[in-house]
């Protein structure tokens, strides 16, 4: 095996998977426990605690681990990234379905959710309105990730195999 | 109609849910 390829199928692969486990760790952090015992820390006022210490900084790992998968899964794909995107080849479309479901997920986490985030955490300018309405996006954005992770991590992961003639070369 | 995503069972339920529409999808596309 030549450096390129170890660079490219093992470093990639690796730094993919550990970049993934960390944004989909947080995904599922955000909403599995952040929201509840965010509205169970509301009831007895120490609410503050996890929206000043321990949300930004989930938040922190949580984009830009996001950034690093996608780019990761982009240099593991190589030459076969725009083949699997744009679905065209039958081998590539079981990857490819998971490639849009993994980009989907990434612009609800820069379009939608970190820019909410920053409002309702005050990091940004808002008024109570706007936070009110912030709260509402990013929440239905981070679901609609939990959602969609669900199909992404089955044809990232588990489809190999199952499909006749989804025979991948990386 | 109550939003499936509002609640933690709804948004897993509706994730295999549509894991279940891609495969079919992806199934009658490539073979297997």
């Amino acid at each position: 095996m030549d450096w390129g390829t170890f660079i490219q199928y093992g470093l990639g692969r690796w730094l993919h998977i550990g970049s993934g486990v960390m944004w989909v760790g947080m995904l599922y952090y955000f909403n599995f426990v952040q929201v509840a015992a965010l509205k169970a820390a509301a009831a007895d006022g120490t609410a503050a605690g996890i929206t000043k210490h321990v949300a930004p900084r989930a938040l922190l790992f949580f984009r830009w681990s996001a950034v690093a998968t996608w780019v990761f899964g982009a240099m593991l794909l190589g030459g076969s990234f725009l083949g699997a995107l744009l679905l065209r080849e039958r081998a590539l479309v079981p990857i490819g379905v998971g490639a849009w479901l993994g980009t989907i997920m990434l612009f609800n986490v820069w379009v939608l959710i970190w820019p909410n985030q920053k409002k309702i955490l005050g990091m940004s300018p808002a008024t109570d309105e706007e936070k009110n309405k912030a709260r509402r996006v990013a929440f239905l954005a981070s679901r609609t990730n939990t959602m969609l992770s669900i199909p992404m991590l089955f044809f990232m992961v588990a489809s190999h195999g199952v499909f006749n003639r989804a025979t991948f070369f990386f | 109609m109550k939003n499936p995503l509002d609640s933690l069972w709804g948004t897993v339920i509706s994730g295999v849910i549509l894991t279940a529409v891609f495969f079919v999808l992806v199934r009658n596309i490539v073979g297997g």
